[in-house]
Parts: C-alpha cells; structure tokens; sequence
C-alpha cells in the first residue's frame, strides 16, 4: 500500500483545488453557497466511499483526503458568525441548520443507492 | 492572458496544494491520536479558532500577506477542518449522540471563531500603543 501520508496528502491537495474552484466559480451573495455545496457534494461522496466495498487506500485518498479537504468546517464557522455579526440572524440559522440537514440528506441518498 | 497573470495563477495553485497537503495530514493524525467524534472535534474547534483569528486579523491588522492568508485558510485550514466526515459521524452515530456532536461541534466550533476575533482584536489594541 502506498503511504498514508501521501494518500492523504494528495487527496487533501485535490480536495483543496476543488473546493477554491467551487468558490471561485460561484458568485458570493448573502447565502454563502459556496461552502454549502462543497460541504454537500462533499459529505454525499465521503457517504458513496464508504457505503461501497472499497479498500483502505480508496478510503484513505478519496473519504479522508479528497472529502475531507474538499469540505470544510472552518470557513462554515466563521460564515455562520459573520452573517450573525452583520444582523442576518434568520439566514445564519438556515446556512447553519441547512448545512447538517442537506448533508445528511446526501448521506442517506448515498446510502440507499449502495446499500 | 499575460505571462504574468499564468505565474500568478500557478502560485495560487502551488500554495493550495501544499496548505491542503499539510492540513489533510494534520487532520488524519489527529484522528489516529483519538479516533472517532473526538478527533473530528478537536479539528474542526482548534480550525475554527484559528481561521477565526486570521480572517479578523486581515480585517484589523492585516500583517499576514494574500499569500500567506492562501496558503493557511483556502489550503490549509480548511482542509484541516471538515464537515464530510463531521456529517457522516452524526448520522452513524447513535442518535443521541449524533445531536450532541452537532451541538458539539457547532457550539465549540462558533465559540472558537469569536475567541480567535477577541485575539485578533487584542493585537490591534497592543499594535496601536
């Protein structure tokens, strides 16, 4: 098997990359959608990875790497306390419930086909 | 597009792989270290803290370079932190403990980003004397 660290690594550079793209793809309004579609499209994959049968180096590079960089929970803290600081009280507590609810939703999507 | 602009471009890439390299590593030590919610946890509070801190500094102080702020929020920070796994745990849990990892992790979490602007603050405060 190849290092963890690498597997992890790369996947985590690809993840990175994609997750810039998305948010350099999508225009910035109120809502921060970028966040909420990587960390969507992020959680239904990590949930396709590891409901099907495939090996720890699968799972290492694209569930620990690819997923786990790709999604981000950091910038989804700061964009929660950013809308709460500027007033938008209601949107921060939709980005905030909707960011877990959706993603869960795509967990169980995933599971439901591969299971 | 100038030769320039093209430079410009493969650094941004560059400092995003290194950032997302090292923080998707950091990541899976801390979950060979506690396994489980716990290191997902620990993660997602000390990067939340931590971004907290750089985005409220760039707002104050500004010290750190665009770079600089590339190459530790886009790459590393971010992928230090996650929310795929975060979700995936929640929903595998047990459902009681799968509401306590999102209270967790969002109560924790939120407060992290409030400290990190309370140091940034702090420094703007020391900075001006």
């Amino acid at each position: 098997m190849i290092d963890p660290l690498f597997l992890v690594g790369f996947g985590g550079a690809i993840g990175a990359l994609g997750r810039y793209t998305v948010s350099s793809t999508i225009e910035r309004e109120r809502f921060p959608l970028s966040t909420f579609m990587v960390n969507v499209i992020g959680s239904f994959l990590l949930g396709l990875v590891m409901f099907a049968d495939v090996g720890e180096s699968v799972q290492l590079f694209v569930g620990v790497g690819v997923c786990g960089a790709f999604t981000t929970f950091s910038t989804f803290s700061v964009d929660t306390i950013r809308l709460l600081e500027d007033g938008y009280v209601w949107t921060a507590v939709v980005y905030a419930l909707g960011n877990i609810l959706v993603s869960v939703t795509a967990i169980g999507i995933a599971w439901v086909l591969l299971v | 597009m100038t030769v320039r602009d093209r430079f410009a471009d493969t650094e941004v890439v560059i400092l995003i792989v290194i950032g997302g390299f090292l923080g998707a590593n950091a990541r899976y030590g801390i979950g060979l270290a506690y396994p489980g919610l716990t290191g997902t946890f620990v993660a997602n509070v000390t990067g939340s803290f931590v971004l907290g801190f750089v985005v409220y500094e760039a707002m104050y102080t500004d010290y750190l370079t665009d770079r600089g702020r590339l190459l530790v929020s886009t790459g590393f920070l971010s992928s230090y932190t996650t929310y795929s796994t975060f979700a995936y745990q929640t929903v595998t849990a047990e459902p009681l403990f799968g509401l306590i990892n999102v209270v967790a992790n969002y109560s924790f979490g939120f407060a992290g980003v409030v400290l990190g602007r309370w140091v940034a603050l702090r420094i703007r405060g020391a900075s001006r004397d």
